[in-house]
């Protein structure tokens, strides 16, 4: 019989405590290096789209905030074009869709400054419902954790969003639910275990 | 960008979530299942960063937070390897960054306690995108061992810190590279969270004598392999297809 050659992933490691020396040392103290650190401007002034502000944070089984993660998000344009590499078009040329945020040092909230996605198609066409991929990594963390932020003010698109309408136990689709805090500012808490834990995919 | 779909993940084979003899994965990992779905656009685009954002420095932690004339000190070594998918193609294009404790064991990290002193000419971080064939390669030194709290008397290997976008967001991938012969690798509860040898294996880097530079730096090969996409009749590049 013939052997299938395909390789194996590289095995994850966590981060560790100091992943900020890596991807964002300008917060830490290593400056010089990097005039910027990656991700951390989304939108210019002039992105299409409404400007919002997400923030939040991660917390553990014990409810004690991580003032160590590290927190990047992925999501579409206002029109539901991806930046980057997208079939179907180019995206804003004022936003970068791509956020990346070690949150404060000592109560370990972040905010990204973006705008609010618009639905991208499921390959089936069906429309997803508006939202962000989250990804955290953190000292702990073996691999890294996707999850996804939609919109608690955007009932009808939620109630037909594909990926949400997979969750068996809809009572965790709140977990995934931003809250509107009042101007264009949401409020979006991940609780890695124990009560409310948030929803993670393998995708 | 391929509408070919990734390979499924092999959660056997990466470390779990809950690894009790690490402890700080206690607190920090979901109790409930991860909810699988196909990868949508959302999971199969990611961001894209170009050449131009890169300083010349970038690849060298010899010299990247060197005063001038200054360089870091620690036994010089080379790191070079290929981005690759699970097809065994080369990833082009891709951000690399990797991140380290100085020759000592001390990270330039103000929550960072070890009595091992900074080294004022080392920084720690680096960063590179792959070439065509999914090339990279950095120059630095060769990080020390650490202790850390976790049992009483617990050290981390050698090891430098890799962090790597694919060319979708669901390719993201965090990992460390371990040092050929290094006795600590066998002992230390993050390499142990990984359930295989074989698996372990993969994240260590041997010494490469043929591509070392005589009188001046040895090399270490740490290839990094990315998940792999199902082909489409529809697209033809040469990575993602």
């Amino acid at each position: 019989m013939q052997r299938l050659d395909y390789l194996k992933e590289s095995p994850s490691q966590t981060a560790g405590p100091y992943v900020h020396i890596g991807c964002v040392p300008n917060f830490c103290g290593i400056s010089g290096v990097y005039p910027e650190d990656l991700g951390g401007v989304m939108r210019k002034p002039e992105a299409r789209g409404e400007h919002i502000t997400i923030t939040g944070c991660v917390w553990d089984g014990t409810g004690t905030p991580l003032r160590d993660a590290m927190v990047e998000i992925w999501q579409a344009d206002a029109d539901g074009i991806y930046p980057g590499n997208e079939p179907r078009g180019q995206a804003d040329p004022n936003f970068a869709g791509f956020g990346r945020n070690p949150g404060d040092q000592n109560t370990g909230e972040w905010t990204f400054e973006t705008v609010k996605p618009g639905r991208v198609p499921m390959p089936d066409g069906r429309l997803q419902a508006p939202h962000v991929t989250f990804w955290i990594v953190a000292r702990g963390i073996n691999i890294g954790l996707h999850t996804r932020m939609y919109f608690a003010d955007e009932e009808a698109a939620n109630a037909e969003d594909p990926i949400l309408g997979r969750i068996e136990h809809q009572n965790r689709v709140p977990t995934l639910l931003a809250e509107p805090q009042g101007q264009g500012a949401y409020r979006f808490d991940i609780r890695l275990q124990g009560e409310n834990e948030t929803v993670f995919f393998d995708v | 960008m391929s509408d070919g779909t990734f390979f499924t993940r092999d959660r056997g084979w990466h470390p779990p979530a809950f690894a009790p003899g690490y402890k700080t994965s206690v607190t920090r990992s979901p109790s409930r299942a991860l909810i699988s779905f196909p990868p949508t656009l959302s999971e199969q685009t990611g961001p894209v960063f170009g050449h131009d954002m890169l300083g010349e420095l970038d690849d060298d932690l010899l010299h990247n937070y060197a005063a001038p004339g200054e360089s870091a000190i620690g036994p010089r070594i080379i790191v070079y390897g290929r981005v690759l998918d699970e097809a065994g193609r080369g990833v082009p294009n891709v951000l690399v960054e990797v991140w380290q404790a100085n020759a000592g064991g001390r990270y330039r990290h103000k929550k960072e306690g070890y009595v091992a002193p900074l080294d004022p000419n080392f920084g720690g971080c680096g960063r590179c995108i792959s070439g065509e064939d999914g090339s990279y390669s950095f120059r630095t030194v060769l990080p020390g061992p650490y202790p850390w709290p976790n049992n009483g008397n617990d050290w981390r290997p050698a090891h430098i810190h890799f962090s790597v976008f694919g060319s979708g967001f669901a390719q993201r991938l965090i990992t460390q590279m371990y040092f050929e012969g290094d006795p600590l690798i066998w002992r230390c509860p993050i390499v142990n969270t990984i359930p295989s040898r074989e698996a372990v294996e993969q994240l260590i880097a041997p010494l490469d004598m043929n591509r070392t530079i005589p009188m001046d730096s040895r090399a270490y090969k740490f290839d990094i392999v990315l998940r792999g996409r199902r082909s489409t009749m529809f697209e033809n590049r040469p990575e993602g297809n």
